[in-house]
């Protein structure tokens, strides 16, 4: 994120049109900051109408913190919120233009799915028929028109899933905020769902925020990537941006890859952790280095003949099965993660504490700006 | 729940005796009761215009109470239990006091307060000419009294175990925070609240220190089923035991009516 942006003085209280800029610049443009016993939460976050923006990280890096915050269960202890040009930091959730659904739905469960849908409408003062009428249309768009008296416990996951969404967008909201919105589904559930949800969230005229530790998920639904550690903001781009140029260990994971920080000079890249890898690109200066674990080869002995370049002397931590391929952990001269062949895994003789050569092409390698 | 179940590990004797003889003890009184019963002339004690009296008034007054409590006991609850203010913890203290207090402290405390020359009661006197003890009235405050606290903390503990998202839920979709709690923590917490209800009507229909104190003894008017079984002891003896069965026979149909909650309970 861009610390420097211009803007309305986070220290001045905000008031609607305070922005010099854009008074009525619609959609998201907020900076969250909550303290909360010596945990700080600090993003940026900013988005279009039709956006979604998927805030991605690890447990406890403060995501669904931002989330409560945007929808004003938190209250946020300095920064600024503003929707569509008003400022909504001082406004009580209730008042809010803001749809939640909740990561484990939270759907009310003495009402049958329909008056769940219907409470929001109802709220803010539409009549109880005229309320169950655009109930029953939002359950009808989600293909639930059958379960409309079903009491969310006779629901499936898949189903309490889209009345979750159905009675967050029947208030019509300019924000809408998913917590976690697939996790709590089994695998084969969630593959429906996410595309369903895929479906739905494009349709959304308004900013959609939502939160995930899957990165799947993020990349399937969300245009936009903001990756929060430690309630900071780590990264942010598209799916494929930040998949193809990860710059923290977090993200390196998630996308598959190994990730390693250092200095170019030229062609190679002298790394913070000790050794050099040799790359294609010719850079200088601080550097990210990445290559998949598919690209690294193993061998038992020291490969005779072998250019000294991008060879490490490894020992075996761990390993574990990763689709038909066994993924080896390596310590030693360079950390890394290495995927080979079941076959090839019985021929090495591997097991933890196994002395390895690793190896990897520079053609396979993938250096860029840090 | 918890533990291996063996049926094969008898009790230890140090342990089983005292359980035995404790059982006996809190049985013995009531098999007496039923053994005492005078069967055959029962249909005619149970039919004379004073039981009638002082089951309806019992009756009456306890249900009185009861929704008394109800309505404001329910919104003390929720204060205990989802808000906080400084000296939350006394107030919880205050309202479970009359759970241990001696009765009939309560039924003095009551005609201090509300005596034609108490503390409020003489200003209810004077201005609207309303006088409390002595009357019916006086019966259902001296039984809410006794048997609110049974209710809050019932209802108390009800909230605390219930989801308090579901009032976020709530409030992201545009609910006040009343409407979140009458629309939405109300109908999740009512076993609990019929559960406290019901404890607090069987304890209201027993009352019987605070209730002479504060209202005496006048049949009709503040003579409810435990005054009148007391009285009954004194001249009718088979009167008494008669009325001590009615009362009996609630208290089991009570347990009854909460058995799925407590019985089964852990």
């Amino acid at each position: 994120m861009t610390p420097d942006r211009p803007g309305p003085d986070p220290r001045r209280p905000d008031r609607p049109g305070s922005d010099p800029r854009r008074p009525d610049q619609p959609g998201l443009d907020a900076r969250l900051v909550v303290d909360r016993g010596g945990f700080r939460l600090d993003i940026a976050l900013t988005a279009a109408p039709g956006e979604v923006v998927a805030l991605l990280g690890p447990n406890g890096a403060g995501k669904t913190t931002a989330l409560r915050a945007l929808a004003g269960l938190e209250p946020l202890t300095g920064g600024h919120l503003r929707l569509d040009g008003a400022a909504l930091d001082r406004t009580p959730p209730e008042s809010r233009p803001v749809g939640v659904v909740f990561q484990d739905y939270l759907l009310f469960p003495h009402l049958s799915a329909l008056d769940n849908v219907a409470f929001g409408p109802r709220c803010r003062g539409a009549s109880k028929v005229e309320a169950r009428k655009q109930a029953a249309a939002w359950l009808d768009r989600m293909g639930l028109a059958d379960h409309a008296d079903a009491r969310p416990r006779r629901l499936s996951g898949g189903q309490a899933q889209r009345v979750a969404l159905a009675r967050a967008l029947a208030t019509r909201p300019r924000l809408l905020l998913l917590d976690e919105p697939l996790a709590a589904l089994d695998a084969r559930t969630r593959l429906e769902v996410r595309a369903g949800l895929r479906r739905h969230l494009a349709e959304f005229e308004a900013v959609a925020v939502l939160v995930t530790h899957d990165p799947l998920d993020a990349m399937v639904l969300a245009d936009r990537l903001v990756v929060v550690e430690h309630g900071r903001v780590v990264q942010e781009g598209t799916p494929g941006d930040i998949a193809r140029h990860p710059r923290t260990d977090y993200i390196a994971r998630l996308v598959g890859l190994n990730l390693y920080r250092g200095r170019a000079d030229g062609h190679t890249v002298r790394l913070d952790a000790g050794p050099s890898i040799t790359t294609t690109e010719e850079l200088r200066g601080p550097v990210f280095v990445a290559f998949p674990p598919g690209a690294v080869t193993l061998y038992g002995k020291r490969p005779a003949g072998a250019s000294a370049r991008n060879l490490w002397h490894c020992e075996v931590a761990g390993l574990e099965t990763h689709g038909d391929q066994i993924r080896a952990d390596l310590t030693g001269e360079l950390p890394l993660a290495a995927d080979l062949t079941t076959v090839a895994a019985a021929e090495l003789g591997l097991h933890p504490g196994t002395p390895v050569w690793a190896t990897v092409k520079a053609t396979q390698t993938h250096a860029y700006p840090a | 729940m918890s533990g291996p179940r063996g049926g094969a590990r008898t009790a230890p004797l140090p342990l089983l005796l005292p359980a035995v003889a404790g059982l006996a003890f809190l049985l013995l009184p009531l098999i007496a009761l039923l053994v005492r019963t005078p069967w055959s002339t029962l249909p005619d004690q149970l039919t004379s215009t004073e039981v009638w009296q002082a089951l309806r008034l019992s009756l009456l007054c306890a249900t009185s109470a009861t929704v008394l409590s109800l309505v404001v006991g329910v919104p003390l609850a929720w204060l205990l239990a989802r808000t906080d203010f400084p000296g939350r913890g006394l107030v919880r203290a205050l309202v479970t006091l009359p759970l241990v207090l001696p009765p009939v402290v309560g039924g003095v405390a009551l005609l201090l307060a509300f005596g034609r020359n108490g503390v409020v009661g003489q200003w209810l006197d004077a201005w609207f000419g309303i006088t409390i003890p002595f009357t019916t009235t006086g019966v259902v405050l001296a039984e809410t009294f006794v048997a609110m606290p049974f209710l809050v903390i019932s209802v108390e503990g009800t909230l605390r175990a219930a989801d308090p998202r579901y009032e976020e839920a709530a409030a992201t979709l545009g609910a006040s925070r009343f409407t979140a709690f009458r629309r939405v923590t109300l109908p999740l917490i009512a076993p609990g609240v019929a559960a406290g209800a019901v404890l607090a009507w069987a304890r209201a229909l027993g009352e019987f220190g605070a209730t002479i104190t504060f209202a005496g003894n006048f049949p009709g008017r503040t003579q409810t089923m435990p005054l009148a079984v007391y009285l009954a002891l004194q001249n009718d003896p088979a009167a008494a035991i008669a009325l001590s069965l009615v009362l009996l026979a609630v208290s089991i149909a009570v347990l009854a009516g909460l058995r799925d909650r407590w019985m089964t309970a852990s």
